[in-house]
């Protein structure tokens, strides 16, 4: 007997089939078309419109791979020499193997040391922190069980770091506002304004093909087809020719990694030179164009012109090369494409990357920013959709149960415990027993949140004591990761616990490991691609609207329990289990969160259960509300207040509206905000700055490690999740390669640099510097060019010969951990992982 | 009767693998007789994408070629020896019979295309089945189809004028073709676009380097007297000639108005990148 089920992943909504309580295969979700109703955009006469289904991501084909797979912790664990009432034994953290112990032991020790901690120390001496993405839904999301149960027990919350957008966090937001975007530009219908008016699309540090607009599946991918077949000029600036630079056949300009503000400076002085730039746009939408041009023109400071000569030599690219890019682009309605949402890109997580994402927005500025075909479009994003049906997502108060309007309890908005600590940094805290940080994390509140000062451990508040793991591997994306492994063998640590699903690279460190299940073995529901908060509207990624009931299609593997099983579990055992389920079970939640939404409006909570989905298509033009599109930025450039769907826009509604985020309402070329709070960084300077960075070219450990590592996130997988535990995964060419019953993971490399070296195709090389040694499998390729080594930052296996020794090699290609773990510049508390200098060399046994 | 068949436009491929993972999701420990039986978890798999990446320096470009059972109307894997063991439906598509079929491995070595694999462990020539077992209940896809996200893949009726896949293969007129048609074994499948050797350069200005030579014009000349092609350069001074023969030779020629024209002869084996041509002043 066969039984279909629908559920939701980050990679897109499908239909999983059962039988004999195994899942059999899984399919894009079944929706019988007519239930679609496609838009269609008209451009030249051609009327483009996308398919009646769903597009997935890829990796999302393997999920019952992946469910099955021998990676999958299926009971509770026990460090052997871990003994809660005798000898601990920190030190052999990463090094002692385990044992399974029953539930009721791995309960009753998570919570007595949680008991045991809170009396001794405080509920500060508690933190914990989760990974990014393993499942979707919203009810059993990272963002919904944990944090309702961690505040609960007045834990130090940790800050994640804009990890994939650095630069536009810390950059972009003190040119043209948006902090409430976290420094995204909006993308709302750029899609038809692209179809309709771009002439080129310059593709910087961004491979959509690859990326998938985060979670939107391959919805985008036809989009760019129709550029292609429309003959749209692509061109790609990147070390590497990404996998759109070929889907798309464009012109490939590689660039030497950490010089892309190089670049365009050089194209603003070709601008600047002849005259071809929006004069009135500059006149009347911007301020403090004249310090810039001072400083382009090289009247000011470094007393030298930012000329295509001079750029050359940083970045590889030809004078002529550069000062004809800048002349067509000037010619021509072009789109700029910086990364997954229009924004990112790996050239914003280098060092000084703040300067290259300012110096996107300036360009783009002296081009008309929001006119017809001109403006930054990632080309995963802006399809025509409704948007007024409003649905809890995870990242907004209203989709988290610790925050939401449903429950009783905000537990979230209650933890008396006032330090922080932050991601980047939290290894450090606690091997030095203090820290100072800057910033508050996502800093979506206002442009001064970036500068508030942090200290750890605050007066009156407990140093960490007990660690709270919960899912992934940050050995595969975080920097400098070995610190990883020497913070959790660190005594200061007296009970690290790992709530996981599958053994990822950290599940070897934990004194207790607990089995959690994933989002096919339990009831909970959500918006395909919808994170709410910063990103408002991220359905804008797919083509249709999809709402998912996630239901459980199969039994948990092994023990495994739900997210919300366990920690209700726990806090049962701590006295605190009424408290924290409010009497709720896991469906009750869902029942509540769905009831809260617009949608239980029109559609009952039973049908919706009954039925799996439904799909919200955006309104036709015969409908009696036909779609009107609000291209992003277009009411800036008409003087017209905000009209997009913007909801987070805090000058909505106010006589600012028609203004931009920043103190002048204006894009700044001269940063009043910079000018305001950080009058004297050189690093971050008022008007943006070429910058040598701290590693690279020519820089920094450069002699002694003369090739260049870039990092960016992976193609087959997403994050950590999916590579290692999906076994199919390995079959795909170039994701992994098996050699000697070890699937790889991939270096690529020039040509000339692998001749010098005596490399060839299917080595297996070692990746090396000062801070670690990684092995990959060679690939030589002019992929990339002289000087480069290319290699995605985001393995799932962190594999060192010598367990437990930080210094160790690794063989699960963790190239992160060769990374520098230097802050982006003095006030700017992000990753740097692309300015990374290595050297390479053949493996020998 | 309908004869199924899968156009596949090579250049929309964006290499993603989603056909290759729905169809292993389709068949790993999943037998659907007497169609097909179940695929080992980690290879053979049935279906591949050879991924071609070709050019030198700056210029280069990767195709993909997905190779599954072309379906031959002319099967080499249909032949007398193998009895009842192989054979071609009403439809078109064409079955390995996993009962018949046991044990005979000459079975999986008689597809020039390497579509046939031999699973070790069941004893077993196996291959795509064009999801049969699908169609037979009903359904007008396949897993790899359903799931190509550019809609590079399309399913459907070859005999009908009016299907998806009939109507794919017309809008590029006459331009589909068969994989390895010299094999003789006229395949229903039909690829638009397979990669072939192209060449690309840089058309230089001796007296102008600090910007592109765009406009220049290109002629490329084969030396088998077959028709030359022309091209101009873009605004980076950049050519390039698509679609050409392998192991052909000819002459480029690089001109430019106010400048000494310039001849180079070359020779495609694979695709080639001749690097800059810079054009003296007359």
């Amino acid at each position: 007997m066969e039984q279909v089920f629908t559920n939701l992943t980050n990679g897109g909504p499908i239909s999983v089939y059962v039988k004999d309580g195994k899942i059999v295969r899984v399919r894009p979700i079944q929706i019988p078309s007519e239930e679609f109703k496609p838009w269609i955009i008209e451009a030249e006469g051609k009327k483009y419109s996308p398919p009646p289904a769903c597009r997935i991501s890829p990796v999302v084909h393997t999920e019952r791979n992946r469910l099955e797979s021998r990676d999958r912790i299926l009971h509770p664990m026990k460090r052997v020499d871990f003994d809660p009432k005798g000898e601990r034994n920190p030190q052999n953290r990463g090094k002692s193997g385990y044992v399974r112990i029953s539930w009721e032991e791995a309960l009753d020790i998570v919570s007595s040391e949680i008991d045991r901690v809170t009396k001794t120390y405080g509920g500060s001496a508690i933190t914990g922190l989760t990974s990014s993405h393993h499942n979707w839904g919203i009810v059993g999301y990272k963002a919904g069980p944990f944090h309702r149960f961690m505040h609960m027990l007045n834990f130090t919350p940790v800050y994640d770091n804009p990890d994939s957008w650095e630069g536009w966090h810390w950059g972009a937001t003190h040119t043209y506002g948006f902090h409430w975007r976290l420094g995204m530009p909006p993308q709302f219908d750029l899609l038809e304004d692209g179809l309709k008016n771009a002439e080129m699309i310059v593709l910087w540090s961004n491979d959509p093909d690859t990326t998938h607009g985060t979670y939107s599946g391959q919805e985008s991918s036809i989009w760019r087809t129709w550029l292609k077949e429309k003959g749209v000029k692509t061109v790609f600036i990147d070390p590497f020719y990404n996998y759109t630079n070929a889907s798309m056949d464009g012109t490939w300009l590689p660039i030497r990694p950490g010089s892309d503000t190089a670049l365009a400076m050089a194209i603003a002085h070709v601008w600047l030179t002849d005259g071809t730039y929006d004069k009135q746009y500059i006149a009347e939408k911007t301020v403090g164009f004249d310090e810039f041009k001072a400083y382009i023109l090289g009247e000011v400071d470094d007393k030298f012109a930012k000329t295509p000569e001079w750029a050359e030599k940083e970045t590889g690219i030809p004078a002529r090369k550069i000062r004809s890019l800048a002349r067509e682009w000037a010619r021509k309605r072009t789109m700029v494409s910086c990364g997954a949402r229009g924004g990112e890109g790996g050239a914003c997580r280098t060092a000084y990357g703040t300067e290259w994402a300012r110096m996107i927005v300036l360009l783009m500025a002296m081009q008309g920013l929001g006119k017809p075909g001109i403006n930054i479009w990632g080309t995963t994003m802006g399809a025509p959709a409704d948007s007024s049906i409003w649905f809890p997502a995870y990242a907004e108060p209203n989709g988290q149960m610790g925050r939401s309007q449903v429950a009783k309890e905000k537990l979230c908005n209650m933890n008396t415990t006032k330090q922080k600590l932050y991601r980047l940094t939290l290894p450090d805290a606690i091997l030095n027993g203090k820290d100072q940080f800057i910033g508050q994390g996502f800093c979506g509140q206002s442009l001064e949140q970036q500068f508030i000062q942090n200290t750890y451990p605050l007066p009156g508040e407990s140093k960490i004591k007990l660690f709270y793991r919960y899912g992934g591997s940050f050995m595969g994306t975080m920097t400098d990761t070995s610190k990883w492994v020497k913070m959790y063998q660190s005594p200061e640590l007296e009970f690290v616990v790992m709530q996981d699903i599958w053994y990822g690279g950290e599940a070897a460190f934990p004194d207790i490991l607990l089995p959690a299940c994933t989002n096919l073995e339990r009831n909970d529901l959500g918006e395909w691609a919808a994170c709410g908060g910063y990103t408002t509207n991220a359905h804008i990624g797919n083509n249709y609207r999809i709402i998912v009931r996630e239901q459980k299609c199969v039994e948990p593997q092994g023990e495994s329990k739900s997210d919300y099983e366990i920690f209700s579990l726990i806090a049962e055992k701590l006295g605190l289990g009424e408290k924290y389920t409010e009497g709720n079970t896991e469906d009750d939640w869902a029942k509540l969160f769905y009831n809260s939404s617009d949608l239980a409006k029109t559609l009952s909570w039973e049908d919706f259960c009954k039925k799996g989905y439904h799909v919200i298509s955006s309104p036709g033009p015969d409908s009696p509300e036909p779609y009107k599109a609000t291209p992003g930025l277009r009411w800036f450039v008409e003087g017209r207040p905000d009209d997009t769907p913007d909801a987070n826009n805090p000058r909505k509604g106010t006589d600012r509206a028609h203004e931009l985020g920043t103190y002048t309402g204006k894009i700044e070329f001269a940063s009043e905000s910079l000018r305001k709070n950080a009058p004297d960084d050189t690093e971050r300077p008022v008007v943006p700055h070429w910058i040598p960075s701290w590693e690279g070219y020519k820089q920094g450990n450069y002699d002694k490690y003369p090739l260049q590592g870039v990092f960016p996130h992976p193609r087959f997988s997403f994050h950590t999740h999916y590579d290692k535990h999906a076994s199919w995964l390995n079959e795909i060419a170039l994701h992994r390669v098996t050699k000697d019953g070890h699937a790889w993971w991939i270096a690529r490399i020039h040509p000339d640099d692998a001749a010098k070296r005596g490399i060839k195709t299917g080595d297996i090389v070692e990746l090396y510097n000062d801070r670690a040694s990684v092995l990959c499998s060679a690939e030589v390729t002019y992929r990339v060019p002289v000087g480069v080594i290319h290699s995605y930052g985001c393995t799932a296996r962190y594999e060192p010969i010598e367990p437990g020794n930080f210094k160790s090699t690794d063989k699960g290609g963790a190239v992160n951990m060769l990374t520098s773990g230097r802050m982006m510049s003095k006030n700017v508390p992000g990753m740097s992982p692309n300015s990374c200098n290595i050297e390479l060399r053949k493996w020998e046994k | 009767m309908p004869r199924y068949g899968i156009s596949i436009d090579v250049t929309r491929c964006t290499g993603c693998y989603a056909c290759f993972l729905a169809c292993k999701d389709e068949f790993v420990g999943n037998d659907y007789l007497p169609v097909a039986a179940a695929q080992p978890s980690e290879g053979p798999a049935w279906l591949r994408i050879e991924e071609l990446t070709h050019g030198t320096g700056t210029k280069v470009k990767v195709d993909y070629t997905t190779v599954m059972c072309q379906h031959c109307q002319d099967a080499p894997c249909i032949k007398p020896e193998f009895g009842d063991a192989v054979y071609r439906r009403a439809d078109g598509i064409v079955i390995i019979d996993p009962v018949k079929a046991k044990g005979n491995k000459k079975i999986a070595e008689s597809c020039p295309y390497g579509a046939i694999q031999w699973n070790e462990t069941a004893q077993l020539a196996q291959k795509c089945n064009m999801c049969a077992q699908m169609i037979d209940a009903g359904e007008r896809t396949t897993r790899c189809v359903e799931t190509c996200p550019t809609q590079a893949m399309v399913f459907g009726d070859m005999d009908d004028p009016k299907s998806a896949v009939s109507l794919a293969i017309a809008e590029k007129a006459g331009k589909y073709e068969s994989l390895n048609p010299e094999f003789g074994a006229k395949p229903t499948v039909q690829y638009f676009g397979l990669p072939r050797p192209f060449i690309a350069g840089e058309v230089i200005l001796a007296d102008k380097q600090g910007e592109c030579a765009s406009g220049a014009k290109v002629t490329l000349n084969a030396k088998a007297g077959a028709k030359s092609a022309v091209t101009t350069t873009d605004f980076l001074g950049d050519f390039e000639f698509k679609n050409l023969a392998a192991g052909a030779e000819y002459t480029l020629l690089a001109e430019c108005e106010g400048y000494k024209a310039k001849q180079i002869a070359v020779r495609v084996d694979a695709s080639l990148n001749v690097g800059e041509i810079v054009l003296d002043p007359k």
